[in-house]
């Protein structure tokens, strides 16, 4: 009963937002594990975060690099296994770059690098994030990204779609949605996405920078606070 | 033996190509008011050791489609070094 989750958060070269992530873990009540990429070891942890940075410098393509590392084959395997993993911006991209989340993220509609708090509209509660929250529910979170436009092909984005695989989409405080609020021009104005199964999932905004009210918005709370929630199932 | 080839990557057709469209709206500043559709892509030389250019070949094509480019959003073209120079 007093067990603690234990939440995993990989560094690799580029990885810029792991000791906020840790933080934001500790801080929520959880046990803070980090993790090396060069390390095929999970060191049993109850769930994964990739945290966001520039991983490899974004050569070639953001996470396409660090989708390779050591770890990742770790990582798949426990998303395999139904383990929760969290990505988030960089994470996301690595994500997707690994075939664990659909679809793709290329340049900012504006061509503009986006560093300010955004609203994000909580589109379903099936996924690691969004256990504890309500359809509809909107929380203010800080994204900064040059790219963060969420792109998939028609067929695929129908699929993300139609299954509801969407878990979070940029809006208006009131939650409507509008071209206006899409900060970086995604598809369907879409912030996170999940996977199939609804163990994976991730998202551009920064939910680790959302936590402490001292230095902003928490709209990170809730979310963390589900995902531990989550990983204490697995306890 | 070393076979020498060029992979060409490019953003898939109807993906908005933000950087493109930077260098399209550059252009008309430099005097070229003709000028539209301009895609940026990507281009790798890479030479790689193998018994036949067949079986290079065939390595460049795995090495472009699982990391030199994203099928999601990418397609890619593979010239041979005598391709390249014609």
């Amino acid at each position: 009963m007093s067990r603690r989750p234990r939440v995993g958060v990989i560094t690799f070269p580029g990885s810029l937002d792991d000791v906020d992530a840790l933080r934001a873990v500790r801080f929520m009540g959880g046990e803070a594990v980090p993790l090396w990429h060069a390390e095929p070891d999970l060191h049993g942890v109850d769930a994964v975060i990739l945290p966001g940075g520039f991983s490899y410098g974004d050569y070639l393509r953001c996470g396409a690099l660090a989708r390779f590392a050591a770890v990742m084959e770790e990582v798949i395997r426990f998303a395999d296994e139904g383990g929760p993993v969290v990505g988030i911006c960089n994470g996301l991209q690595i994500l997707c770059e690994a075939g664990l989340l659909p679809g793709a993220l290329i340049r900012n509609r504006s061509l503009r690098f986006v560093c300010r708090v955004v609203d994000i509209r909580v589109e379903t509660s099936l996924s690691p994030l969004t256990e504890s929250l309500v359809v509809g529910e909107v929380l203010p979170i800080p994204v900064k990204h040059g790219e963060g436009q969420f792109v998939a092909d028609e067929r695929d984005l129908d699929r993300i779609e139609g299954d509801g695989l969407v878990v979070f989409r940029y809006c208006g405080r009131d939650g409507s949605l509008d071209d206006q609020h899409n900060v970086n021009g995604s598809a369907n104005a879409i912030a996170g996405v999940r996977n199939a199964a609804g163990n994976v999932v991730g998202l551009m905004p920064h939910p680790e920078h959302a936590i402490d009210p001292d230095v902003g918005p928490t709209g990170g709370q809730p979310l963390l606070a589900s995902l531990l929630s989550r990983a204490l199932a697995r306890v | 033996m070393k076979h020498r080839f060029e992979v060409l990557i490019s953003l898939r057709p109807g993906l908005l190509d933000p950087q493109g469209k930077a260098v399209e709206g550059s252009l008309p500043a430099m005097g070229w008011t003709n000028v539209s559709a301009v895609r940026v892509g990507k281009h790798v030389e890479l030479t790689v050791d193998a018994d036949s250019e067949q079986e290079a070949r065939a390595q460049v094509e795995e090495m472009a489609r699982r990391l030199l480019s994203n099928p999601v959003i990418e397609d890619f073209r593979i010239l041979t070094a005598e391709e390249v120079e014609e």
